[in-house]
């Protein structure tokens, strides 16, 4: 990955994967997903009782279009732990089921992995890239 | 609009020995579901295998195609 200073909103995505151990790009938020792969990565997470930041990329195209040419990957969500793309709602949700998302995340998996939103953790609130464009 | 045997195709002719099988999720044309199973992916992790489908559609996925969820394995 290699930042650009030039350019704020990709220093400003970079910063934030630096920053944040566990870091969701998604469509909305958690608490309202605007799309059902952001939703299904989201409710894994919160499956895992796991803290993570949450980035909406949707209030301007240019945060995708940046996420996407630093990830090299195309879709949205994205997730990264201790800044690497762990992957989008596909892998996340197998390694989900297999345990390996827990591992990765250092969080006791349940005994019967059930991707519920019952009893969510706390979480910060959304980071707003958007907000800092100037 | 792309077919699921169009996307099917696309995939094997790039992964030459690689069987895929692909489903319309929504019946939208835009959503598909893709098993593909492939010596290529032998040695990569899972974000290398979906970049390796991934690259055969480029900037269409995300475009013309919406999402292309994927199950990868190796035979």
């Amino acid at each position: 990955m290699s930042e650009q200073t030039d350019n704020p909103i990709r220093s400003a995505i970079a910063e934030a994967i630096t920053d944040n151990p566990v870091i969701l790009f998604m469509k909305g938020n958690p608490d309202r997903p605007a799309c059902g792969f952001s939703a299904r990565t989201v409710a894994a997470l919160q499956g895992l009782g796991a803290p993570f930041a949450a980035v909406d990329i949707l209030p301007d195209p240019r945060i995708r279009q940046e996420l996407s040419e630093l990830s090299n990957w195309p879709t949205i969500p994205q997730l990264f732990v201790n800044g690497e793309l762990v992957g989008g709602c596909d892998i996340v949700t197998e390694m989900y089921e297999s345990g390996e998302l827990a591992e990765l995340l250092g969080v006791e998996a349940p005994a019967e992995p059930t991707v519920g939103p019952d009893s969510g953790p706390v979480q910060p609130a959304p980071l707003g890239i958007e907000n800092r464009l100037g | 609009m792309p077919t699921p045997d169009e996307i099917k195709s696309r995939i094997e002719g790039a992964l030459p020995g690689a069987r895929a099988e692909v489903e319309d999720w929504t019946g939208g044309g835009d959503h598909f579901r893709a098993t593909v199973i492939a010596e290529q992916f032998k040695g990569l992790n899972r974000i290398e295998q979906h970049r390796l489908v991934y690259d055969v559609f480029g900037g269409e996925i995300g475009g013309p195609i919406h999402a292309l969820s994927l199950n990868t394995q190796v035979p």
